[in-house]
């Protein structure tokens, strides 16, 4: 027999990235929020790589933690090693990443939830959800227990009806072993959502003893080490070292025998697998003529002798995958401690969403993570926070979160979501975003913080740390343009030696930095003066004076970009009704049902033609109803 | 209403006594009073709304035509923003190089109906009016997606296709080599960026230069008259063109440079280019102008070969012909035949396709050479009004594309990094993709997982 257990303003289904996230923002904003875990030791699990960060995923945990999320915190406290990729290829493009240790990473996120005010982690499988006729969200458990909210945000991650594989062998399974949410799913379609399989996979664990690391080569973290969290100092040194390795020939003729018994390519799994997180066997058959392919070894925590293969995530029998894991490199007699396997489960199709990631149909459900078919801790954790935040938000009546493209990566990502939808789980990159030197991720807390703090998820310790960066930083910026360096041979033998032209005349060093070649650091000797600043303020200076016409290009097409949308489109149109507009334009904008004009200019397949109908349309309307 | 500066030609295409350029939105006045110099030395701000100026329209210091430039100050306007309106009289090309002018200035290329629409969205227009305007969208988006069908197949969409796949392909490794840092087999090397962009911009530039279905409604035809000396070239081209510009004497070797004209022939406007005569000289100074002569005729799209009648070939004139031969798009033209006919014009055809017979000198045989030349271009067809969209679309897209393809070579040379240069590049493809309405970003993406392997 059912029995009501509690009310609550929100209720989170699923405790990984994006659950935690939504939940921590929730109760932070106040309001009386549940987190349901399916198991209570996989709450915040990396069940794939030991890591947190990467190109544009760093650029997501600075946002979180902009914003005033938890993931970047959790992964200082967390990190064993961390590196800031593509230095040297770019402001834009610089990605921080870390190894982080798995189980400490799970207990600190699983203490966070408990310690958090207005907060219950409870483990419990919630089996159906159904809105009663006074809008209120009712959640069965399997235990039976009801408990009300008045939003829900559902963050199912992998477990939905998730089904594992491993050669010929299947069967129901959440990942790590974990019990999947075998009922849920029904109750989604009951609510009207459309639902789609996708795919994805992970390596093997093995034995660090069982490798011998000579044969490897080794990589180490940078010396000089960058947090992820703005409120993070000093979070200490590097504490482990990862390798390097390259598949054999053995490798490939193994894994090509064996290929046939791949459920893949036997056509056991019907999902759709991630383009870019390709197994090992599906590298060697779509790229034939690569010969080899690269892996790196990375350990998964301190107190644990698992190291992860990334780059070799195989869906193969355990006996071909024993096989083929031994002809690598210093592998020879390796312990496989965790088989790889591949997991397909259910997922929604993120068009029947609005930007606020609110289901168009049902008010107060919310979708997030790979539920909504992403990829990745960081995607995920990128939007329960915006979930939470705007099951808050509608529970207090204020009016939603939404971040619009040239804001952040967060907000590119849950637009390439809703509006053009996904054919496979959705990776963050940086060349998805057109405004990337906009979004940069030593930014983040310029662009964010100040949306962070009117929500109400910056304290106001960091809110005054902010404030004081900025006024260090104008200062800064005033100083330079003030700052005249004077012609002399030492100047112009420094500008030489950098191959660049000498002065005849004072220069101004906010002017010197405008070139390429001229850094803070060649003109430390002739800016005698300079204050005792972050080293991150000056290295940001100098990227906004060199980069300056390119900012303010991509600054006015965001102008443009918001004018478009600014312009609102009822979400309950029929296109089909509207003169002008050519069928596939109407088709398209019939599936994704855009917010406004830009979002609409953003759907394949909506041509400028159908753009200039659409505004016509829209005056239309409004003048109608005026009249 | 924010919104940017247009500009469209606002009168029929064709031949026609005075063309209208229209550019409205908030730069409209400052955009043409870069290239406008009113007779009474005032500037087109300090014109109030209402009020008329008479000048000169210049491209970069070139003087295009006088034009009489009327100002209406927004709201008074059709658009209801500030409109200029620029009345040339020089006929369709140039009309059509004042609009390149104005939009070289900032102003993009108006959207049919979009004048229309901008009056109706700034509540200058009623809501029957609107919907026509509506339909007026539809049919010629309908027609340009006709005509997009109908030159997809041709030569220059496959050139953009191909430089688009350059770039989308370049856009891609730097993708792959800034997202996916652990597996990148390319490395960004410098000579090799530079070599792709450096093709594109060429090829980019070919196409702005001489651009084919679009190039004889935009650009006109690119036009040589050749021949031996003094056989009345400089008298044809005076012909057509209606005015003296050559210096026609009787001494072989008048013509040093190329003399270029414009010349609207049934709607089509050539760009005649009067060269030396080709013959072998001795005369330092006169050899140049017959090398550039010679160069001319391997670019022109139409080459007028004229012959003088009243004589046989000459050995000069003989080896031209033979070199010409394989050579289709070539009129001959028998001049003098006001004079006793000598030259045997069935010898002539078995070099070239089309002889016509004309006196320059009294203007006979004048309109049989309109209709040839017509032939010869293949234009007779053309409906204007159709292809014009498109081809002009595609070319200021070109045009756009060759701009930013040129700035990430700039950021190359200057020593930025590539993170830049891919910003540019994506601008180009984004250019490139207006026909299709694709996404660069989403195109890249695209490209880079169907391309590398890269995975984790």
């Amino acid at each position: 027999m059912s029995f009501f257990a509690e009310n609550y303003d929100v209720a989170v289904i699923g405790a990984g990235h994006a659950g935690i996230e939504a939940a921590l923002a929730a109760a932070r904003l106040g309001c009386k929020t549940a987190i349901f875990t399916i198991n209570m030791d996989a709450v915040g699990n990396c069940p794939c790589n030991p890591s947190i960060g990467g190109t544009a995923k760093g650029h997501l945990v600075r946002e979180v933690d902009a914003l005033g999320g938890e993931m970047g915190k959790t992964a200082d406290e967390c990190f064993l090693q961390s590196r800031m990729l593509n230095r040297g290829k770019g402001p834009a493009v610089h990605s921080l990443r870390a190894q982080i240790d798995r189980e400490k990473y799970k207990s600190k996120m699983k203490h966070k939830l408990e310690m958090q005010r207005n907060l219950h982690l409870r483990q419990a499988e919630i089996v159906e959800i159904a809105r009663n006729d006074a809008g209120i969200w009712l959640l069965t458990t399997r235990l039976e227990a009801v408990y009300c909210a008045r939003t829900v945000v559902v963050a199912t991650g992998t477990y939905l009806k998730s089904k594992i594989f491993v050669g010929e062998v299947s069967f129901e399974s959440g990942p790590d072993g974990i019990f999947p949410s075998s009922f849920l799913s029904e109750s989604l379609v009951k609510l009207g959502l459309r639902l789609r399989r996708f795919k994805t996979g992970t390596p093997a664990r093995v034995l660090r003893d069982s490798i011998d690391f000579s044969k490897l080569e080794i990589q180490n973290g940078d010396e000089k080490i960058t947090p992820f969290s703005y409120e993070s100092r000093h979070i200490g040194e590097n504490r482990v070292s990862c390798y390097v390795g390259y598949t054999t020939a053995k490798t490939r003729e193994i894994i090509l025998k064996n290929i046939h018994r791949s459920p893949l390519y036997s056509g056991l799994i019907e999902g759709k697998g991630p383009r870019y997180c390709q197994s090992i066997e599906d590298k060697f058959v779509r790229f034939a003529d690569k010969e080899r392919h690269q892996f790196f070894v990375e350990p998964c925590g301190l107190n644990t002798d698992e190291m992860y293969v990334q780059g070799l995530s195989s869906s193969l029998p355990e006996e071909a995958q024993i096989q083929f894991y031994r002809s690598l490199p210093g592998f020879e007699n390796a312990i496989l401690m965790r088989p790889a396997y591949a997991i397909e489960y259910d997922c929604v199709d993120p068009l029947q969403m609005h930007s606020t990631l609110e289901f168009s149909e049902l008010p107060g459900l919310f979708g997030a993570g790979q539920i909504n078919g992403s990829s990745g801790y960081e995607e995920a954790a990128a939007q329960g926070l915006v979930a939470g935040i705007n099951a808050a938000l509608e529970v207090k009546g204020r009016s939603p979160l939404v971040l619009d493209r040239s804001t952040s990566y967060i907000g590119t990502l849950i637009d390439d979501l809703v509006t053009k939808g996904v054919s496979d789980p959705y990776r963050m990159m940086t060349s998805r975003s057109e405004y990337r030197l906009v979004l940069r991720q030593d930014n983040a807390d310029e662009r964010l913080t100040p949306i962070g703090r009117e929500i109400g998820l910056i304290s106001e310790a960091r809110w005054s740390a902010f404030k004081k960066k900025q006024e260090i930083k104008t200062k800064e910026i005033k100083r330079i343009k003030n700052l005249v360096i004077p012609a002399s041979a030492e100047v112009n033998a420094m500008l030489v030696s950098r191959e660049t032209s000498e002065i005849s005349a004072g220069t101004r060093m906010f002017d010197l930095l405008k070139r390429p070649q001229i850094t803070y650091d060649c003109l430390r000797d002739f800016d005698v003066n300079r204050p005792e600043i972050d080293d991150e303020i000056f290295e940001q200076i100098e990227v906004e004076i060199k980069y300056d016409g390119y900012i303010n290009k991509q600054m006015s097409q965001i102008e443009a970009m918001k004018r478009l949308e600014s312009k609102k489109l009822p979400t309950d149109a029929d296109y089909s009704q509207v003169d002008g507009l050519r069928l596939e334009a109407v088709e398209k904008l019939n599936l994704v049902k855009p917010e406004n004009i830009g979002q609409a200019s953003r759907i394949s397949g909506v041509s400028p033609a159908d753009i200039s109908v659409l505004l016509i349309w829209i005056r239309q309307k409004s003048r109608r109803s005026g009249q | 209403m924010q919104m940017e500066t247009i500009a469209a030609i606002s009168t029929a295409q064709g031949q026609g006594g005075i063309g209208i350029v229209r550019v409205s939105g908030e730069s409209a006045i400052s955009i043409v009073d870069r290239l406008f110099v009113a007779v009474s030395g005032r500037t087109l701000a300090e014109t109030p709304g209402y009020t008329a100026r008479f000048g000169k329209i210049f491209d970069q210091g070139e003087e295009l035509d006088e034009a009489v430039v009327l100002v209406f100050r927004a709201p008074h306007s059709y658009t209801g923003e500030d409109v200029v309106e620029i009345s040339c009289h020089g006929g369709l090309y140039v009309t059509k190089r004042v609009l390149s002018a104005v939009l070289s200035g900032g102003a993009s290329v108006a959207e049919p109906g979009e004048f229309t629409r901008r009056a109706f969205l700034n509540g200058k227009m009623d809501l029957i009016k609107a919907e026509s305007v509506m339909k007026i969208i539809e049919a010629s988006g309908k027609s340009a997606a006709r005509a997009a069908v109908a030159v997809n197949d041709g030569a220059v969409s496959r050139k953009i296709a191909n430089v688009n796949a350059d770039l989308v392909g370049l856009s891609a490794q730097l993708a792959v080599w800034a997202d996916y840092p652990d597996d990148a087999d390319f490395d960004a090397d410098f000579s090799s960026i530079k070599e792709i962009l450096s093709r594109s911009e060429e090829q980019l530039a070919r196409l702005v230069r001489d651009y084919d279905t679009g190039k004889v409604l935009v650009n006109g035809v690119n036009t040589a008259i050749i021949g031996a000396p003094n056989v009345g070239k400089s008298t044809l081209m005076n012909l057509l063109v209606g005015s003296e510009r050559s210096i026609v004497t009787d001494v072989p070797g008048t013509t040093r440079d190329i003399v270029e004209e414009t010349v609207v022939v049934g709607g089509i406007t050539l760009r005649i280019s009067d060269t030396a005569g080709i013959h072998a000289t001795r005369d330092p100074v006169e050899a140049i102008g017959v090398d550039r002569a010679r160069g001319r005729l391997a670019t022109a799209d139409l080459v007028i070969f004229v012959f003088d009648g009243s004589r046989s070939l000459t050995d000069g004139e003989f080896d031209l012909l033979n070199s010409i031969k394989e050579n289709n798009n070539v009129l001959s033209v028998v001049n003098k035949s006001d004079l006793e006919p000598v030259l045997n014009i069935d010898y002539l055809k078995k070099f070239v396709k089309d002889v016509v017979k004309i006196s320059a000198k009294t203007g006979v045989g004048a309109e049989e050479l309109e209709k040839r030349v017509l032939k010869m271009l293949e234009v007779a067809q053309v409906d204007p009004s159709e292809g014009i969209l498109v081809s002009e679309r595609q070319f200021f897209s070109v045009k756009k594309a060759l701009e930013s393809v040129r700035e990430a070579l700039s950021v190359l040379e200057n020593g930025l990094t590539l993170d830049a240069v891919t910003v540019s590049i994506n601008s180009a493809i984004d250019e490139l993709l207006v026909l299709t309405g694709e996404k660069a970003t989403q195109v890249v993406v695209d490209e880079v997982f169907s391309k590398f392997c890269v995975g984790k």
